[in-house]
C-alpha cells in the first residue's frame, strides 16, 4: 500500500514536472511570434509613414537620435592589442562621439567566433531583442547569418564588413580602398630599403584578392620610388597565428629584408623587425606603440567614418542600403605619422601621391600593370574596376618574390 | 648554406615551446592521467609569467611564477581527477577552456589599465631572454650560432627534459611512478603511495608547461602580450607525446623535429617546391600518423603508452 502511494506521488510529479516544463517552452516562442508579428506590423505601418510624406530619399524610415540604438558583433575583444577588433571598436567609439550617442545606445557583443553560426545568430537576435535599430557585423564570417536575419527582421538594418552583399534594403556591405593607404605605406618602405628588399607577412596566398591586392599597392608604391627594390611575401595560411607570423617574418629578415610589412593580426612581426634592428610598416592601429624602435608608419582604418556616416543616414531616413567602398578622399584609410625613422625626404613623396590619389584621381592600379610573371594586366588609359580589385585579383606585381 | 642554418636556428625556437609541454605531458601521463588541459596550463603560465614581468622587470621571477601557474592549473587538474575521480577527458578539456579565457580575462584587464594600450615587457628583459651570447663560443662559425645563441629557454628546457628521462628511467621514484601508470592496483599493493605520487607529478608536470607558455608570451609574440597568445601550442604537445613515445629524451628530438615541420614553410624555396601551404601545415600531422603506423609494426619495439592512461584509480573496486 505505501508502495503503491508513494509510486502514484512520483508519478504525479513527474507529470506536473513535465507538463512545467512543457508550458515553459512554449511561453517564450508565444512571445517571439508575436512580437515578430508585431514589429512587422510596424514596419509596414512606418513604411507606409515614408511613402506617405515621401519627403527621405532612403529605403529606411528615420529614426530619432536619441532613440537609435547601435549594435555591434566583434569577433575578438576590443580591448585586445592593436589588431582588428581594436581599430573597429575605436571606430565605434568615434562614431558614438561624433554623433553624441550615449553609451546605452551602443550594444556590443564580442568573442563571438566566426565559425560558430549559432553564437553568431544569438547575438544578433540579442541585438535585436535589446532593440537595436542598426546592427554592425564586423568580420567576413557573419555575412550569411546577417543576410538571411536582415528577411526575418525587416526594419533592423544589418550591415556587414568586408564582404559584398546587399539586397538594396537593410543589408549591406562597407570595406575600403585599403591599397590606397598601402601604397603610400610602400613609398616609406621603398625609401628606406637599404637591401632592396622588402619583406611582407600575408595572412593569405595569391588566391585572396584582398590580401593580394594589398601586397600589389605596396610593392607599385615601393616601386614608384625605388624600381629596383622586391617585395618577399610569405604567407602564414591563417588570418590569427601569432607563432606563424613571427616565423614568417623572421624567415624573412633572414632572407635579408630590411622592412618588414604585414597583412595579418598580431604586431609579431613588427615586434620581429624590431629585435632584428630593421624596420617595419605597421597594419590596422599605430603600430609604432608596440615596436617603437622599427615602424616607420601604419597602414590604417578610420572606421568612424563609415559608421558616422551610416547612423547619420538611419537617422535622417536617407539610409540607402547599398554597398560601400570608401578610400583615401573619405579619410577611411590612411597612413599614420610618419616616425622619425623614415629616410629623408619620405613626407614630400608620400604627400605628393597622397595628393594624386585624393585629388588628381589616381586610382593605384591604372593603365597598364606588369605582373611577375610576365603577363600583363588593365588597359592604358583605363583602371581596374572594384570588381576586379575586391575579386580577381589574383596576380603579382613584378616587383614581388614568392620564394 | 647561411639560409640552412638560419632554417635550423628557426626550428629549434619553434620547438622549444613543444618541449616544455611535451614533457611536462609526459610526466602527467606516466602516472595514467591523460590531461588534455596542457593548452590551459600553458596559457595560465604565459598570462601569470607575463604579468609578473611586467610589473616587475625580473626575468627569473617571471620564471618562477609561470611555473608556480601551471603547478597550479594543474593542481585544480589533480584534485578533481585523482581525489575526486572526475572524467579525465572532460576534466582537462575544461582547464583547456579556463585557462585560456583566465589569460585572456587578465590579459585584458591589465590592458584596460595602461596608458599605453599595449603591454609591452622592457627590453632589458627582452633582450636577455632571446639569446644567449658567451664569448668566444658564440662567435665560432657555424657551430655558435647552431649550439649557443639561443634564448636561454632553450637550454633549460632541454636540461629539464634530459632531468626527465633520468628520472623515469633510473630513479626508483620515476620506476615506481611508472608501476602506477601502468598497473595502479599492483603499485598499491608494493606498498607505494599512490596519490602522493600522483599529485606529485601532475603538479611537476604543469609546471612544466607553465615554463612554455611564458615562453609564448616572452619570445614569440616579443614580449608584447595579445590574447590567445598559445594559439594551440598545447595541442600540438598533446600529439608530440605519442610522437616522442611517452620518452622525455625522444621529446627533444621530437619537438625540434616539429619544430623544423612548422617553419619549413617559410623557409623552403616556393620555386623549387611548388607546394600549396596548406600541405606543409599538415606535415607534422601526417608525421605523427606515420611514426605511429611505424612503431606499431616494429616487432621488437612497444609503445610506451602507459597501460592504465585515462582509467580513474578506485581502490575499493581493485
Amino acid at each position: 500500500m505505501k508502495k503503491l502511494v508513494s509510486l502514484l506521488t512520483v508519478s504525479a510529479m513527474v507529470i506536473s514536472l513535465c507538463a512545467c516544463g512543457g508550458t515553459k517552452t512554449e511561453e517564450p516562442a508565444e512571445t517571439t511570434e508575436t512580437a515578430v508579428e508585431e514589429t512587422a506590423q510596424e514596419a509596414d505601418a512606418s513604411t507606409e509613414a515614408t511613402e506617405e510624406t515621401g519627403a527621405a530619399a532612403g529605403v529606411m524610415p528615420a529614426i530619432a537620435k536619441e532613440d537609435i540604438k547601435v549594435g555591434v558583433i566583434h569577433i575578438t575583444d576590443p580591448a585586445e592589442g592593436s589588431g582588428y577588433t581594436y581599430t573597429h571598436d575605436l571606430g565605434i567609439q568615434g562614431m558614438q562621439k561624433n554623433l553624441g550617442l550615449n553609451d546605452s545606445q551602443i550594444v556590443r557583443k564580442n568573442n563571438v567566433s566566426d565559425s560558430d553560426a549559432t553564437a553568431i545568430e544569438n547575438a544578433m537576435r540579442e541585438c535585436v531583442e535589446e532593440g537595436c535599430n542598426i546592427i554592425f557585423a564586423t568580420s567576413w564570417g557573419f555575412m550569411d547569418t546577417c543576410e538571411a536575419l536582415a528577411e526575418e527582421f525587416p526594419d533592423v538594418i544589418f550591415s556587414h564588413g568586408t564582404g559584398y552583399k546587399s539586397n538594396g534594403t537593410n543589408f549591406n556591405n562597407y570595406f575600403g580602398r585599403i591599397y590606397q593607404a598601402r601604397y603610400l605605406a610602400g613609398i616609406a618602405a621603398g625609401l628606406k630599403t637599404e637591401s632592396n628588399k622588402l619583406g611582407y607577412v600575408a595572412a593569405m596566398g595569391q588566391e585572396n584578392s584582398e590580401v593580394t591586392g594589398g601586397i600589389n599597392a605596396f610593392a607599385m608604391g615601393a616601386y614608384s620610388v625605388n624600381p629596383d627594390c622586391e617585395v618577399y611575401v610569405k604567407v602564414t595560411n591563417s588570418w590569427f597565428d601569432p607563432e606563424g607570423e613571427t616565423q614568417a617574418a623572421q624567415a624573412l629578415v633572414d632572407l635579408g629584408c630590411d622592412v618588414i610589412a604585414q597583412h595579418c593580426d598580431t604586431p609579431n612581426p613588427q615586434t620581429v623587425a624590431e629585435q632584428n634592428g630593421v624596420w617595419g610598416v605597421g597594419y590596422n592601429s599605430d603600430m609604432s606603440k608596440d615596436a617603437p624602435g622599427a615602424v616607420l608608419t601604419s597602414v590604417m582604418w578610420d572606421w568612424s567614418v563609415y559608421y558616422t556616416q551610416a547612423v547619420q543616414s538611419v537617422i535622417d531616413g536617407s539610409w540607402t542600403g547599398e554597398n560601400y567602398f570608401g578610400g583615401m578622399a573619405d579619410g577611411l584609410v590612411d597612413i599614420a605619422p610618419l616616425s622619425d625613422l623614415c629616410a629623408e625626404g619620405t613626407q614630400e613623396a608620400v604627400d605628393a601621391a597622397r595628393k594624386q590619389i585624393t585629388e588628381e584621381g589616381f586610382n593605384v592600379f591604372d593603365g597598364v600593370i606588369e605582373t611577375n610573371d610576365g603577363s600583363t594586366v588593365g588597359a592604358e588609359g583605363s583602371t581596374l574596376s572594384d570588381a576586379d580589385i575586391t575579386g580577381s585579383m589574383n596576380w603579382y606585381f613584378k616587383n614581388v618574390v614568392v620564394k | 648554406m647561411d639560409i640552412i642554418i638560419k632554417f635550423l636556428v628557426a626550428a629549434v625556437g619553434a620547438g622549444t615551446p613543444l618541449l616544455f609541454g611535451t614533457v611536462g605531458e609526459i610526466l602527467t601521463e606516466k602516472t595514467g592521467h591523460l590531461n588534455l588541459g596542457v593548452e590551459g596550463m600553458m596559457s595560465i603560465g604565459a598570462c601569470i609569467g607575463f604579468m609578473v614581468g611586467y610589473y616587475t622587470d625580473n626575468f627569473f621571477l617571471a620564471l618562477l611564477f609561470a611555473a608556480i601557474a601551471g603547478a597550479c592549473s594543474a593542481l585544480i587538474y589533480a584534485v578533481l581527477t585523482v581525489t575526486f575521480m572526475a572524467n579525465q577527458n572532460v576534466t582537462g578539456l575544461t582547464l583547456t577552456i579556463f585557462g585560456i579565457g583566465f589569460a585572456n580575462f587578465i590579459g585584458i584587464f591589465v590592458l584596460n589599465k595602461s596608458p599605453e594600450g599595449t603591454l609591452k615587457l622592457p627590453e632589458r628583459i627582452t633582450a636577455a631572454m632571446r639569446g644567449i651570447h658567451i664569448p668566444g663560443l658564440s662567435d665560432i662559425p657555424v657551430i655558435g650560432e647552431l649550439l649557443f645563441s639561443y634564448s636561454p629557454f632553450v637550454y633549460i628546457g632541454i636540461i629539464i627534459a634530459v632531468i626527465c628521462a633520468y628520472y623515469l628511467n633510473r630513479t626508483k621514484e620515476g620506476l615506481n611512478l611508472k608501476a602506477i601508470g601502468e598497473n595502479p592496483g599492483a603499485a598499491d599493493a608494493a606498498g607505494i603511495k599512490i596519490t602522493k605520487v600522483k599529485y606529485i607529478n601532475i603538479i611537476l608536470g604543469g609546471a612544466i608547461c607553465g615554463i612554455g607558455g611564458v615562453y609564448c608570451s616572452m619570445i614569440i609574440n616579443g614580449g608584447v602580450w595579445i590574447s590567445d597568445n598559445v594559439g594551440g601550442l598545447g595541442w600540438i604537445a598533446v600529439a608530440l607525446v605519442i610522437f616522442a613515445n611517452w620518452q622525455p629524451s625522444y621529446a627533444i628530438l621530437g619537438s625540434f623535429v616539429f619544430g623544423a615541420l612548422r617553419v619549413l614553410k617559410y623557409y623552403i624555396p616556393q620555386s623549387v617546391f611548388p607546394f600549396p601551404i596548406a600541405f606543409y601545415d599538415m606535415l607534422p600531422f601526417l608525421m605523427t600518423a606515420l611514426v605511429l603506423v611505424i612503431s606499431s609494426m616494429r616487432k621488437s619495439g612497444r609503445i610506451n603508452l602507459p597501460a592504465a592512461l585515462g582509467l580513474n584509480y578506485f581502490r575499493e573496486e581493485r
